[in-house]
């Protein structure tokens, strides 16, 4: 039973993993880009969450919906400015500066908001749980894999049931045809980048109010994003969430034999999927 | 005043020039076809007037505004559409998804819908959930051209409609030009094959080596007079 | 091998050869150096020299061969980590150690590539990193050197390494600058060690094929390169190298800690930096480089995380403004090359971020 439990834990904890991936596994599936400040903006999200919480009281999840619109046109300004420039053939450029942004981010937010941890105010919510069965589950965590579960939803009828997911579809396969069809590969691009930073602001509502947080552990977040992309497969939204329960999982069985082993037990499971199933396990994009 | 026409268009990849001076002129309502060898020069023409090469502003006007410098979606929102060589339609999306991105950035009510498109070409309805590249190269080709038409274009761009595709099916796709004409666009089609091209077009403009060097209707060429055109005088 | 001939031609410059004269001297400078330089001097040119040396070995592999590692400190700390334990657990001088530094790097990276390779591009970088993780997670299960608090070498090692006492007497100096002494000159011998072998390992055949890799593999099949095996190549020399600098920069630094050995800050980060601000694809560009980033280090030291932050600001303006570096700026106006090899980083979108003939994306 207690393995059980354990196992339960990791799926919900893998919630907040797939929150963290999505908007990466987007991104990815759109323009092939990888973000690599994408952890370093969901902490920044987090700092902005905090702040409007702190200065005027309000619950971190109105300003969430308040946060989520200034997000979108930030991704997107970020996208057309900056991305868009280096984006092309050569895998080089938007690495590096998107690594550059990565270091930047953390030193202004270090600047910013001191090294000391911060977390959001969740009030009773946060102690809340359900008793299913025998077995209690933690209210706040079940509200992040249901939030997950309805982003993943979100993002595939946007996918595949519109006119801007036919775009993004289109402009993936091939974006000279595609500004044949009216697209301009640029903005849709830049929408793309736009929706993947309102899921960052998203998973830093969890972030923050499930753990505390500091300026510099963005890359980590980074990292568990990343290996549930490609234990999912690139270009598969089911497939991040389940890559994101996998990372959740191995975690939290880790840390149940060790506490020292869950961050490592993460990456084993990962490597292990490398290993077995390279593309991932249920690949839809092409590479 | 023309529809469509292009004056001293000069093209260049980096250093190798592909198009000196080309001057063609579509009126409304007409269809004309650009024949050639291969590396005359043909495609590079297409691409530059639905701009996805860059040109000097005024060596392209379309309804007497310059769109040289256009982009591709500028230019297809003004009602240029395109039938890309090699078909081009998008691997991850279903024969109904490509003919609906097909109107994009131009959706404006007219003759052409979903249902007109089926109705031109019958099969692609039986298929519309299948990914479209697991269709046929001549039901491929029928995407193509339904996409192109689904923003109701003032002009349809056909480039190279017939490569690889057997001679029934070529037929069966020519069959759709008349329709395609009385809804109201005007054509240029850029064939390798003379006489598919000589029997569709209305004028025929003839392409060696990235310069007009002949052009006229139909009737007015030789045999002898396509032949040196085509292969050069001297040949 | 007709083809290899004009490039032969192309590879000597007038400017190459004063240049030879110049690096020439300034080696046997920083030779005898230490007879008449302050310790502090001497420190800070350890730092600048071990920088330089790991900044080179990631410009072979992200500038010519197309592998974009952010792992690059998995190398450094393993290289750390065999040297401290095999000081302290087999008791071997630290200065043979160093070579198991190299040879653990070396070993590690076969699993490594074995790993990343899977992955292209983007996530093949991000996977060089999560592998640099493992390890540190890893290696701060070690307990008999320290966990995850890290541990200390030995005084009796350190007092005794070989040529220490020879050090001592030569200059009049104390145990501990004699140990800093060593590891400068080991650090000026590496850096130049690696410079002249890049120079030589790239103007080779295999050395110009290396170009092709980046390309496509495609292209370089088509042109005889076996892309795979000089992807290999360039991913071991790299590892080797970098971990033999990472045994030498904790040999100095004597104390080591998971965290410290194993930061993506200081030896990806502040790398990855140095090459692209001094210019990428280049055997000048980390030098240039690495002038840039310690007058930056001296000028913000009393700015903390600022320092950090102009770091970084510069590397996106440069990637953005000018691809090829500080040292492409100045090579495109003069057309000097001080090591001449066929040069990586032309055409496509690097030299030429707004394309005049095709607006196809972006």
């Amino acid at each position: 039973m207690i393995w059980f439990d354990t196992i339960l834990q990791g799926v919900l904890l893998g919630g907040l993993y797939a929150l963290f991936a999505a908007g990466l596994s987007l991104v990815f599936g759109v323009m092939r880009l990888v973000n690599l400040a994408h952890g370093d903006f969901i902490v920044a999200a987090a700092y902005l969450i905090l702040l409007m919480v702190t200065m005027t009281g309000m619950s971190p999840f109105l300003a969430v919906l308040i946060a989520a619109p200034a997000m979108f046109a930030f991704g997107w300004a970020l996208q057309t400015f900056m991305l868009n420039r280096v984006i092309g053939d050569d895998v080089l450029p938007p690495l590096l500066v998107t690594f550059g942004l990565s270091v930047v981010l953390q030193n202004v937010l270090l600047e910013s908001f001191s090294a000391d941890s911060q977390r959001l105010p969740s009030g009773p919510i946060s102690t809340a749980s359900l008793n299913l069965g025998g077995i209690n589950l933690g209210v706040m965590p079940l509200l992040t894999f249901g939030s997950a579960v309805v982003v993943i939803i979100a993002l595939n009828q946007i996918f595949y049931r519109t006119a801007l997911g036919r775009a993004f579809r289109a402009t993936s396969d091939d974006p000279s045809t595609a500004s044949l069809m009216g697209i301009r590969p640029a903005g849709i691009f830049a929408i793309a980048t736009g929706i993947a930073f309102v899921i960052v602001t998203i998973a830093a509502l969890y972030l923050g109010m499930r753990s505390s947080f500091d300026p510099n552990i963005g890359p980590a977040r980074l990292i568990y994003a990343f290996e549930a992309v490609i234990i999912g497969g690139l270009g598969s939204f089911w497939g991040t969430l389940a890559g994101g329960v996998i990372i959740g999982v191995a975690q939290t069985l880790g840390s149940a034999v060790n506490p020292e082993w869950q961050i490592l037990a993460g990456h084993v499971a990962f490597l292990l999927v490398l290993l077995v199933r390279p593309r991932g396990l249920f690949p839809r994009a092409v590479d | 005043m023309a529809l469509l026409e292009t004056r001293n268009l000069t093209a260049r990849y980096g250093d190798f020039q592909a198009l000196f001076g080309v001057d063609i002129v579509l009126e409304a309502g007409e269809t004309i076809s650009i024949i050639g060898a291969n590396g005359a020069g043909k495609t590079t023409l297409m691409r530059s007037i639905c701009g996805l090469l860059a040109n000097q502003p005024d060596s392209i006007r379309f309804d007497g505004r310059a769109i040289g410098r256009l982009a591709a979606d500028e230019i297809m929102a003004m009602g240029i559409a395109m039938v890309p060589e090699g078909r081009k339609l998008f691997a991850s999306l279903s024969v109904e998804e490509n003919l609906l991105v097909g109107r994009y950035g131009r959706a404006i009510a007219g003759h052409w819908s979903l249902e007109t498109v089926y109705g031109l070409f019958p099969i692609l309805k039986e298929r519309r959930h299948s990914p479209a590249t697991a269709l046929s190269g001549g039901q491929q080709q029928m995407v193509a051209i339904g996409r192109a038409l689904m923003s109701n274009p003032r002009v349809l761009l056909c480039d190279e409609i017939s490569l690889g595709l057997a001679p029934v099916v070529i037929r069966d796709i020519y069959r759709a030009v008349p329709e395609i004409k009385a809804a109201g666009a005007s054509l240029i089609v850029v064939e390798q094959d003379i006489g598919q091209a000589l029997r569709v077009a209305d004028r025929v403009y003839c392409m060696m080596e990235g310069r007009v060097t002949l052009s006229g209707t139909p009737a007015e060429f030789s045999r002898e007079a396509i032949h040196d055109a085509y292969f050069g005088a001297a040949a | 091998m007709a083809h290899s001939s004009p490039y032969a031609s192309l590879t000597r410059t007038r400017a190459s050869r004063v240049a030879g004269l110049v690096a020439l001297g300034l080696a046997v400078l920083l030779l005898v150096l230490p007879a008449f330089a302050s310790r502090g001097l001497i420190q800070d040119l350890f730092f600048i020299l071990t920088m330089l040396t790991l900044a080179q070995f990631w410009n072979l592999l992200a500038g010519y061969g197309g592998l974009v590692s952010i792992g690059q400190q998995a190398f450094v700390g393993i290289g750390a980590y065999a040297l401290f334990g095999t000081v302290i657990l087999a008791g071997i001088d630290p200065v043979p150690a160093l070579l198991l530094s190299g040879l653990a790097a070396l070993l590690l990276a076969i699993p490594t590539a074995y790993f990343a390779f899977r992955l292209q591009g983007a996530y093949f970088a991000i996977s060089t990193w999560v592998i640099a993780e493992v390890v540190r997670l890893s290696v701060a299960q070690w307990k008999s050197v320290g966990g995850g608090t890290g541990t200390s070498l030995p005084r009796s090692a350190t007092g005794s390494m070989w040529f220490t006492q020879a050090i001592e007497t030569l200059f009049d100096v104390r145990s501990a600058a004699a140990r800093d002494i060593l590891a400068y000159w080991l650090a000026v011998l590496l850096a130049v060690a690696t410079i002249g072998g890049l120079y030589w390992l790239l103007r080779t055949r295999r050395g110009l094929a290396l170009a092709a890799v980046r390309d496509t593999m495609d292209a370089a099949r088509s042109v005889g390169v076996d892309a795979g095996r000089m992807k290999w190549l360039v991913f071991l020399v790299s590892a080797f190298g970098t971990g033999l600098t990472g045994g030498l920069i904790y040999l100095q630094k004597a104390r080591i800690s998971p965290d410290a050995a194993f930061s993506v800050t200081d030896w990806t980060a502040y790398v990855i930096f140095i090459v692209v601000i001094g210019g990428i694809g280049t055997i000048e560009g980390p030098i240039i480089g690495i002038i840039v980033f310690y007058a930056l280090q001296t000028l913000l030291a009393d700015y903390g995380s600022w320092y950090l932050m102009v770091l970084g600001l510069i590397g996106i303006a440069v990637m953005l403004f000018a691809p090829r570096g500080l040292w492409g700026l100045f090579s495109d106006r003069t057309g000097i090359e001080l090591f001449p090899v066929r040069r990586r980083l032309t055409g496509g979108l690097l030299s030429h971020p707004h394309h005049p003939e095709s607006k196809d994306h972006g």
